[in-house]
Formats: C-alpha cells, sequence, structure tokens
C-alpha cells in the first residue's frame, strides 16, 4: 500500500518546486522564448511576402515593359505609316503642281500662239488689202484707159442697177 | 472519444501492473526464509538458495527502487551498501522541527528520539517502544530520493531553459542554434499540437507556461528516471505524489477559468430532459473529479509498470543464478537485451507520457473556457 500512500513531504516539496519551477520559468525562459519564437515566424512571415510582392512587382515590371515595347513598336509603326504616306502625299503633290505649271504654260503657250497668229493675219489681211488695192487701181486704171471701156462699164452697172 | 480511451489506457496498464505484482510477489514469497533445513532435503532444487545466509529477494529489492527513501542508494546491499544520505527534516507541534542527516538513522539507531522504520521516521520513547500518538502527529519535509531528484531536475530544467532563452536574446531572428534546436520544436509542437488545437486560438496564451513546464518537467522526470544511477534513478514520475500534486493543479486551473458554459453543461447539461439530468448530473460532477484522478493514475501506473519491468529483468538473472551460476549468465543474455527493448520503449513512453499529460491537461483546459457556440458541436 505505500505505493499509493502519497507522502506528505513529497507533496510539499512537488509543489513548492513546480510552482518555483513554473514562476522563473515563465518570467525568465518562457515569455522570451515564445516572443522570440512568435517574432521570427513574424519575420519570416513577411520576408515571403514581400518576397512574394516583389515577384509580382517584377511580374507587373515586366507586363509594363512588354507594354511599352509594344507601345514603341506600334508608335513606330505609325510613324514609318506617317513619313510613307507624306511622301506619297509629296510626290503626288508635286506631281499635280508639275501638271498644272505645265498645264499654265501650255495655256500661256497656245495663247502666245494665238496673238501671234492674229497678229500675222492682220497683217495678213492689211497687206492683202493694200495688195488689193493697188491691183484694184491697176485694173481700175485699166479698165477706165479708153472712153469704150467707160461706156460699156457704165452699161453694165445699169444693167445690174436698173431702175427700181 | 478522447475521453474512453483515456479511461481505459490506466486500466490496461493497473491490469498489467497488476500481472507485474503477482509475477514479483511470487518470486518474493516463493522462498521463505523461515523454512530452515527440514524443507531443504525435500525440495532439492531450492537447496542452494535457503541454505545460504542471504537469499536474494527480487520483491523487496523492486519495492526499495521503486519506493522513496530517505537515502540516496548507489551500490552494494547490506553493511557493504553505498548510499549517499539525505537531509531529514522533520516538524511536529512537540519537538519543533528538527534537521539531521539521514546517516544517523541508519540500521535502525535511534537518534533524538526518532527511529525509521521502513521509510517511515516515528518517535520512539525511552525504552525503544514507537509512540504512536506521537508520531502520527509528526510532519516529514524529509528531503528524501524522490525529492532530491525532483531537485536536480528542476536545477537542469531552469538551466536548460534559461540558457536556451539567453540564446534566443543573443541572436534574435537567427535560426536555432545547439540545445535551442532540440527544444524549440518541442516547444512549438506544446505551442501548435497541444495549446492550440486543444485551446483555441484566443485563449492559449494563459496556458501556455503552464503546459509547457508540464510537458518538460514530466519528460524530463521521466528520463531521469531511466539512468540507472545517481543522479537519476530515482522513480518520481512513477510516485503517486508527484501525480496527484500534477493533477491537483490541473484541476485547480480547469475550476478557476471554468465559465458559465463549462458549469451549465456539468449542472445542466443543455437540450436534456430532467428525468435524465437527475441521472447525468451526479455523472458529470464525479467526471469532473475523475479526469484529474485518471490523470495521476495514468502517469503513476506508466512509469512504475516501466521501473518494476526492467527491474524484473534484472531480478530473473540473480533469481537464476542463485540456483546455478551458469543458468545465471545465460539468463543474464535474455534479460539484457529485454532490457535494451524495455529502455527503448521506456524512451518512447516517457515523452508519450509527457504528451499524453499535456494534452489531456490542455483539453481540460479546452473545455472549461470553450464558449458557447463550440459547445454545440460536441452533442
Amino acid at each position: 500500500m505505500e505505493l499509493v500512500k502519497p507522502a506528505f513531504g513529497l507533496i510539499f516539496w512537488m509543489c513548492v518546486s513546480f510552482g518555483l519551477i513554473l514562476f522563473i520559468l515563465k518570467k525568465f525562459a518562457w515569455t522570451p522564448i515564445l516572443n522570440m519564437l512568435h517574432e521570427r515566424e513574424e519575420s519570416i512571415q513577411n520576408a515571403l511576402d514581400s518576397a512574394e510582392k516583389a515577384k509580382e512587382e517584377m511580374k507587373a515590371l515586366q507586363s509594363n515593359n512588354e507594354k511599352i515595347l509594344a507601345d514603341a513598336r506600334t508608335e513606330r509603326d505609325l510613324l514609318l505609316k506617317d513619313a510613307r504616306d507624306i511622301r506619297e502625299k509629296m510626290i503626288s503633290d508635286a506631281k499635280g503642281i508639275a501638271s498644272k505649271e505645265g498645264e499654265r504654260m501650255l495655256t500661256i503657250a497656245r495663247e502666245n500662239i494665238q496673238n501671234e497668229k492674229m497678229a500675222a493675219i492682220t497683217e495678213l489681211k492689211n497687206q492683202v488689202a493694200t495688195l488689193s488695192i493697188e491691183i484694184a487701181e491697176k485694173i481700175l486704171k485699166s479698165e477706165l484707159s479708153s472712153d469704150e471701156k467707160q461706156k460699156t462699164l457704165v452699161n453694165t452697172l445699169l444693167k445690174d442697177v436698173n431702175l427700181n | 472519444m478522447t475521453n474512453n480511451n483515456n479511461i481505459f489506457k490506466p486500466f490496461s496498464v493497473s491490469l498489467f501492473l497488476l500481472f507485474a505484482c503477482l509475477f514479483t510477489s511470487s518470486a518474493i514469497y516463493a522462498y521463505d526464509p523461515d523454512n530452515k533445513s527440514t524443507e531443504k532435503q525435500a525440495v532439492g532444487a531450492a537447496k542452494e538458495l535457503v541454505s545460504k545466509d542471504k537469499k536474494f529477494n527480487a520483491g523487496e529489492l523492486i519495492i526499495n527502487h521503486i519506493t522513496d527513501s530517505h537515502e540516496w542508494h548507489v551500490m552494494g546491499e547490506g553493511e557493504h551498501a553505498i548510499a549517499l544520505p539525505l537531509p531529514v527534516i522533520i516538524y511536529s507541534s512537540e519537538t519543533g522541527l528538527t534537521a539531521f542527516l539521514s546517516n544517523k538513522l541508519e540500521d535502525g539507531e535511534v537518534y533524538k528520539g526518532f527511529k525509521l522504520i521502513k521509510n517511515d521516521i516515528v518517535i520512539v520513547d525511552a525504552d525503544g517502544q514507537v509512540d504512536e500518538k506521537a508520531s502520527s502527529k509528526l510532519w516529514d519535509f524529509s528531503i528524501t530520493k524522490n525529492v532530491a531528484s525532483l531537485m536536480v531536475s528542476v536545477f537542469l530544467m531552469l538551466w536548460m531553459f534559461i540558457s536556451v532563452a539567453k540564446a534566443y536574446a543573443r541572436n534574435p531572428g537567427k535560426a536555432p542554434k545547439g540545445m535551442q534546436s532540440l527544444l524549440e520544436p518541442l516547444i512549438i509542437f506544446v505551442r501548435d499540437d497541444i495549446a492550440k488545437s486543444s485551446i483555441g486560438e484566443k485563449k492559449y496564451k494563459r496556458y501556455l507556461p503552464f503546459l509547457l513546464t508540464v510537458f518538460f518537467f514530466i519528460w524530463i522526470n521521466n528520463l531521469m528516471g531511466l539512468i540507472p544511477f545517481l543522479p537519476g534513478g530515482a522513480n518520481v514520475t512513477g510516485n503517486i505524489a508527484i501525480g496527484l500534486t500534477l493533477a491537483a493543479i490541473v484541476f485547480v486551473i480547469t475550476v478557476i477559468s471554468a465559465n458559465k458554459n463549462y458549469w451549465r453543461h456539468i449542472i445542466a447539461m443543455p437540450g436534456v430532459p430532467i428525468g435524465v439530468l437527475v441521472l447525468l448530473t451526479p455523472i458529470e460532477i464525479f467526471g469532473m473529479f475523475l479526469k484529474p484522478f485518471v490523470l495521476m493514475i495514468r502517469l503513476f501506473a506508466n512509469m512504475l509498470a516501466g521501473h518494476i519491468i526492467a527491474l524484473s529483468f534484472f531480478s530473473l538473472i540473480f533469481i537464476f543464478a542463485e540456483m546455478n551460476t551458469a543458468v545465471g549468465w545465460g539468463v543474464s543474455i535474455f534479460s539484457v537485451a529485454f532490457t535494451i527493448f524495455m529502455g527503448m520503449l521506456e524512451l518512447l513512453v516517457a515523452f508519450l507520457q509527457a504528451y499524453v499529460f499535456t494534452l489531456l491537461a490542455a483539453m481540460y483546459f479546452g473545455t472549461a473556457v470553450e464558449e458557447h457556440h463550440h459547445a454545440e458541436e460536441h452533442h
């Protein structure tokens, strides 16, 4: 029966030692150890979180880079297209202007030609008139050189006139 | 569910203990020292044993090792025994406080009117007769073997954990080193798998220092008990007083921290008709005391059984050696092999008992502080 009979002295010393060890360990061991563990766990968690965040940022940055690159590419394409357009426009413009100028010059030339022609015609006309007058003078002179001839003429003229 | 296991386990252990006791007691009483030479001739096999002056008594040896003592036995037997004397501290209203070393009481000597009978200190009068009346009033505060062993492990624990705490303070936020890395997983295990899971995220912090202390206290004392020589070898956790004290502390903490919900479940289980309550309430109240009682018995019986088995195997050697020295040598091979096996098992049991005690204590605290909405899930 000695085995199951708790001894008073042992209970007393057990209470004393256990109370003491609980108090001392709580104050000098458990509290600092648990705090440190908690802190470390938190710092590890924080490190993991920030690594994850950095990864995400990196990813965002990468996608951003890609976007910028794509933008640049489209812009380049746009610029090239613009340049091509401008070139074409310039060429077509130049072509237009040239044709217009040519036309204008042609018109002027044509006008000049017309003018020259007109002048030539007038002069020709004048010369023809002068010549005609001279010819007529000569003819008249020859026609009216005799009385007979003058009579014939008057007769002819009179025949034409009639008495209306 | 766990409660059922809790109840059955100590039963099975006690059963085992009973068999162990039967086995050892049969060894004790097999050879009665009073049987002198008359039966010697008749029982030829027992001849050698009885003819010797000093016979090996396994039961006595085991009981001496597992019970508390006023001296710390190191080696040897009888007059050649080497033992560390321990302080005897006795208080009674008549003689006041008396303190002396236990070697003054060696071999039944009387010192200052005190005498040691077995492990109890009694008062004897001038004629050498035991004064029963005065003896019953004695308060024995002696530093016995168990108390001394307790103190050794307390200092060991203080040194271990304070040095570990200092290591944490020295390199905060760094990976653990040395003893830190041995104890840290255990501390985290107690915190996460015992306290947090049984008590709950919100309230576990209050109980954590106690649970950690209990866990390591039981574990280290169990391990110290496995060391067969000074300063180990004392059967501290296998002593009922230790289990009783620890269980009483668990009970007191449970009752103090119990909330309204806990008492309501004990006094009047919600949703149970009154007719059944008449039956249920006494059971619940009985269960309230049974839980710490079971804690005490489990620890006590498990650790005691371990010590008894180890000693029994060794005793076998000497029991057989008294029949025939060669047989003793032969048996020793098996005994040592079995003791090694049991030692391995005891290493596991030492941890397991610390874990089970702490886990159950945490579960009792958990039910004591449980909130209403959680409680409904159990029914």
